[in-house]
């Protein structure tokens, strides 16, 4: 709602000045004035502003909610011990020192030294990605192929039988936790059945469970959203327009409905990619697969704060980005949005 | 006027019907008229009089809760109502087409023009894309696009207004039909483009042949455009006939009340009379005549019962009991008064 | 076409099925949480054993009907012998807690800080605006885990770690209203009349908003229960002993293997008849109180 409220700010402020005056201004400062690059440029600086807050927030609980050290060491350890520990890690520095040598290494890429494998974090977080996003992008496919024609059912007979089935799929679809919806197909296709391994990466057949567990929730989001939007479209006079044309009941939907109605799931789909990779932690626990939310738990397992507080900043950061991405695309594409008429 | 009309609407009825029926609002009720090949018949109201649900009742593209509840619809002597689904796709833009009330929201953003303009042709008469897209290109010549070619190709977010409403107008008369309904199309146009774009309609009803319904809230457009006039009150026509007969000499209280509402420049002095009162509920409706409750003109009776059809004049109709035959000398000491 | 499309609107078969879900009541979702509210409340009296010590003897019995099973532990045994009833009982009573404390805590905070950035505005606003943003750029369960795993677990830590990170979503809804209500005539008549900024803010704006505080709670109680559950089966939430739906989950993992299914259905069957009859209770109270809210 505030990019809402951001973005009718934009339009009340002065548009660009009259084309002479720009002429006459530096390049640079032309580029400025122009709606599109004063767009990018406030988007990118709340971007900023955000993960400046972010990094301040994990750095202050870290500090204020307890001594970093205590983490590491074994309970009943000497007060020799946890001063050298302290030292070792530059905690017995003022606190702003402290904050100033974590931002530095940050954006040298550096998220520190992981306790457990004595490794750099970056490098773990990197090894574990690419199996995140192997199982997200196969969730992702899985909620669409469900979502997408349950909504368009739903829609089309909105207010009966479909409907109500839809409905029903989206109420369990946001009151099951995912880690049970795992934990019963673990039971039902490893123990009872035995089709399907329980855990581990390795074979498509490996995937198939954690992508339907973790997709579950979001194919119920997608299937709201797709019935939600369809439903707008539908009432549309384009779509109205398309039935006085004399056109089949099918043509109307695929063709004219379908298009629309799609935008603003696909949307919401590419936020939600990026959620998934963060949010698989309890998926990737049940089925023991190797990405980096079962990094996080190991992090915890283990104690392992720098793994814990690399995998919660590197999720923050993607998720500004892949919001700041989508805010200039849309503004692209939408010159409502970037002049807020 | 030998033969058969082109279309003849016979107590046509339509309401929305609650899910469990507790609430029933006839939107058009009992509906009767006649439409000639090449005339044009105006239907004017009050916003709610029930004009677009007919429109949309002709197509038979009604929102779900919606039913014909009663009555025929004839073109050419084959009733409407009693089709199937598939049977009316073929009768929807090929025998009867229909421009919408909003120029700027009948076209869908995410398709080219020339697709738009072509699919009517491609789907009805199953032309080639490559044909159809030719006919594309001459349709929106006629209706006078500058340079089609490359406006085929455009997205109709590149158009203006104007130039959007003769598009919708284009795809209207792709596939030559025979009637031709326009709902209030000029609303949201301004004054200048308004007046070609009817200038234009008018000359593409005079080459095709077209018999034209324009469904309008102005006046001065029936006077302009129309030969028929059907003056439409709570979901009935109160009053029909032709335009000038109509005009020169209303009959039913609320027709009058319309015609002293037009500001008129030949005399500028003169009282503009808004018609007083709500408009109804058409959810409920008073017994009797429903303009009753604000016509000024009102008798015990017209409470009581409703009046039915009467004919004051040969071509003419109007449910008012003033129109009665007894009633006839008293009306024009009344219309006198009025 | 306004007037037959607002109708068309208002008399479709949907409106309808609202109109009858507005005057009766939602019994079943009302019934399911009235009798877990009474199960947690008298979790000592109907709990048949102890829920935090087993007899290691009896480990891993199936359900009574089961061969194998008997009536003296009616839904089995879990690793250690202990009652999975007595347990589930238990577990409904710090679900429930744990549920509506944190509901409360992030609606009290998220209500306040929404009624200050809408209301005073200027930097205010601004500053709890990009607070708002930045927590929801994090995944929310995330950032719960985060806190959770360097706070330490506890049930108490637990309540204040969801309700630390739930309380943006109130925020920024309140804030919303805030700004509709400034401009209304009775807020503009109380300046005018001279009020202090914290007596409107208490007298004028807190009672407006409050209903879609109650219809947010409603929505995020599940939301909450579930969030409760993840920490604990990840083991950051509530610590074992303590009977926690999420952790009876984790425990039950290590039979899940050999088939010892009740261990895994059971706990998993009471959170999601928590969470749907809050969910359907929030659907209902949000069409009953506040009709704005139906877009959320």
């Amino acid at each position: 709602m505030s990019d809402y409220v951001t973005r009718q700010i934009d339009g009340g402020a002065p548009r660009s000045p009259p084309a002479t005056a720009a002429r006459a201004m530096p390049a640079l400062l032309h580029l400025l004035h122009l709606p599109m690059t004063r767009f990018v440029v406030r988007r990118t600086a709340y971007a900023l502003l955000s993960l400046f807050l972010l990094s301040l927030t994990i750095f202050f609980f870290v500090r204020v909610t307890g001594d970093p050290a205590m983490l590491l060491v074994e309970p009943g350890a000497s007060p020799d011990d946890i001063a050298a520990i302290h030292h070792q890690f530059g905690l017995d520095r003022p606190l702003w020192v402290q904050y100033w040598l974590f931002m530095s290494s940050l954006f040298h890429g550096d998220l520190g030294q992981s306790f457990y494998y004595q490794t750099p974090v970056m490098g773990l977080y990197l090894s574990r990605l690419p199996n995140s996003i192997e199982l997200a992008a196969a969730a992702m496919l899985f909620s669409l192929v469900i979502g997408i024609p349950a909504g368009i059912l739903a829609a089309v007979n909105v207010g009966r039988f479909w409907d109500s089935i839809g409905k029903l799929f989206t109420l369990l679809g946001l009151s099951m936790p995912s880690f049970w919806v795992g934990l019963l197909m673990i039971l039902l296709f490893s123990v009872y059945l035995g089709w399907l391994p329980s855990s581990g990466a390795g074979t498509p057949w490996h995937l198939i469970m954690p992508a339907f567990a973790l997709g579950w929730y979001f194919a119920a989001a997608h299937m709201r959203l797709t019935r939600s939007s369809m439903l707008e479209v539908l009432g549309s006079e384009y779509i109205k327009l398309a039935r006085i044309k004399g056109l089949p009941q099918t043509l109307v939907i695929a063709k004219h409905a379908f298009k629309n109605a799609l935008i603003p799931v696909l949307t919401l789909a590419g936020i939600n990619l990026v959620l998934m990779i963060n949010v698989a932690v309890v998926v990737e626990t049940v089925f023991a697969w190797p990405g980096i939310g079962r990094l996080l738990y190991e992090g915890i397992a283990f104690r392992d704060f720098p793994v814990v507080q690399g995998v919660v900043i590197m999720g923050g950061a993607m998720i500004v980005t892949v919001n700041l991405l989508i805010d200039i695309v849309y503004a692209l594409i939408d010159p409502r949005i970037r002049l807020g008429s | 006027m030998a033969g058969p009309p082109l279309l003849e609407l016979d107590r046509l009825s339509t309401h929305y019907i609650a899910a469990q029926g507790a609430r029933v609002v006839r939107a058009v009720d009992g509906v009767s008229l006649r439409v000639e090949a090449g005339e044009t018949l105006g239907i004017v109201g009050e916003s709610g009089s029930g004009k677009s649900t007919l429109a949309l009742t002709l197509l038979r593209v009604l929102p779900p809760a919606a039913r014909i509840v009663g009555g025929r619809m004839l073109l050419d002597g084959e009733d409407l109502v009693q089709k199937t689904e598939p049977e009316m796709q073929d009768i929807r833009g090929k025998k009867i087409a229909m421009i919408l009330q909003d120029p700027m929201a009948s076209l869908n953003p995410l398709f080219t023009i020339g697709n738009q303009v072509a699919e009517p042709i491609r789907v009805h008469e199953h032309e080639t894309r490559r044909t159809a897209w030719q006919r594309a290109r001459a349709l929106l010549n006629a209706v006078r696009i500058p340079s089609p070619e490359a406006r085929v190709k455009q997205y109709p977010h590149e158009m203006s207004g104007g130039m959007r409403q003769r598009i919708v107008g284009a795809i209207g008369i792709s596939c030559e039909p025979r009637l031709l309904i326009a709902d209030e199309p000029t609303t949201s146009l301004d004054l200048t483009i308004q007046a070609q774009y009817l200038n234009l309609l008018r000359e593409l009803q005079r080459q095709h042949g077209l018999a034209l319904i324009f469904i309008t809230h102005n006046l001065g457009i029936v006077a302009k455009m129309c030969d028929q006039l059907a003056v439409m009150y709570a979901g009935r026509v109160v009053e029909s006939g032709p335009v000038s007969r109509i005009f020169n000499a209303p009959v039913h209280p609320y027709t009058k009340a319309l015609l002293n509402a037009i500001p008129r420049m030949d005399d500028p002095d003169r009282r503009l009379n808004a018609i007083e009162g709500q408009p109804p509920n058409l959810a409920a409706l008073p017994p009797g005549c429903s303009f009753a409750p604000r016509c000024a003109l009102a008798m015990p009776r017209c409470r009581e019962a409703a009046p039915p059809e009467f004919t004051p004049e040969p071509g003419r109709t109007a449910h008012c009991w003033l129109a009665e035959p007894a009633a006839a000398a008293g009306r024009l000491i009344v219309s006198g008064a009025v | 076409m306004s007037i037959p499309a607002e109708i068309a609107r208002r008399s479709s078969p949907l409106a309808a099925v609202r109109k009858v879900r507005m005057r009766d009541y939602p019994v079943i979702p009302l019934a399911i949480l009235g009798i877990v509210t009474l199960v947690a409340i008298f979790a000592n009296q109907l709990a048949p054993h102890n829920p935090e010590v087993g007899i290691l003897t009896a480990r891993f019995k199936p359900p009574f009907w089961q061969h194998g099973g008997s009536t003296e532990y009616l839904l089995g045994t879990d690793q250690l012998g202990r009652d999975v009833l007595s347990r589930l009982i238990f577990g409904a009573r710090i679900s429930m807690v744990v549920g509506f404390t944190a509901v409360i805590f992030a609606g009290a905070l998220g209500t306040f800080l929404g009624i200050l950035s809408g209301y005073l505005g200027g930097w205010v606003d601004q500053v709890v605006m990009r607070l708002t943003d930045t927590w929801l750029a994090l995944p929310a369960l995330t950032f719960a885990i985060f806190l959770a795993a360097i706070v330490g677990p506890s049930m108490w830590n637990i309540v204040i770690i969801l309700g630390v990170t739930y309380w943006t979503r109130y925020a920024r809804v309140i804030r919303g209203e805030v700004l509709a209500l400034k401009e209304r005539e009775f807020v503009r008549l109380a300046i005018v009349a001279g009020c202090s900024k914290w007596t409107i803010m208490r007298h004028h704006i807190l009672p407006n908003v409050i209903n879609s505080a109650i219809v947010l709670g409603s929505l995020m109680l599940g939301v909450v229960i579930i969030a409760e559950a993840t920490l604990s089966f990840l083991g950051v939430g509530v610590p074992p002993p303590q009977p926690a739906w999420g952790l009876m989950l984790s425990d039950g993992k290590q039979g899940l293997m050999v088939g010892y299914w009740w261990l895994t259905v059971f706990p998993g069957l009471g959170i999601m008849l928590l969470v749907l009859s809050a969910n359907l209770l929030g659907d209902w109270l949000r069409v009953k109180l506040d009709p704005q809210l139906r877009q959320l």
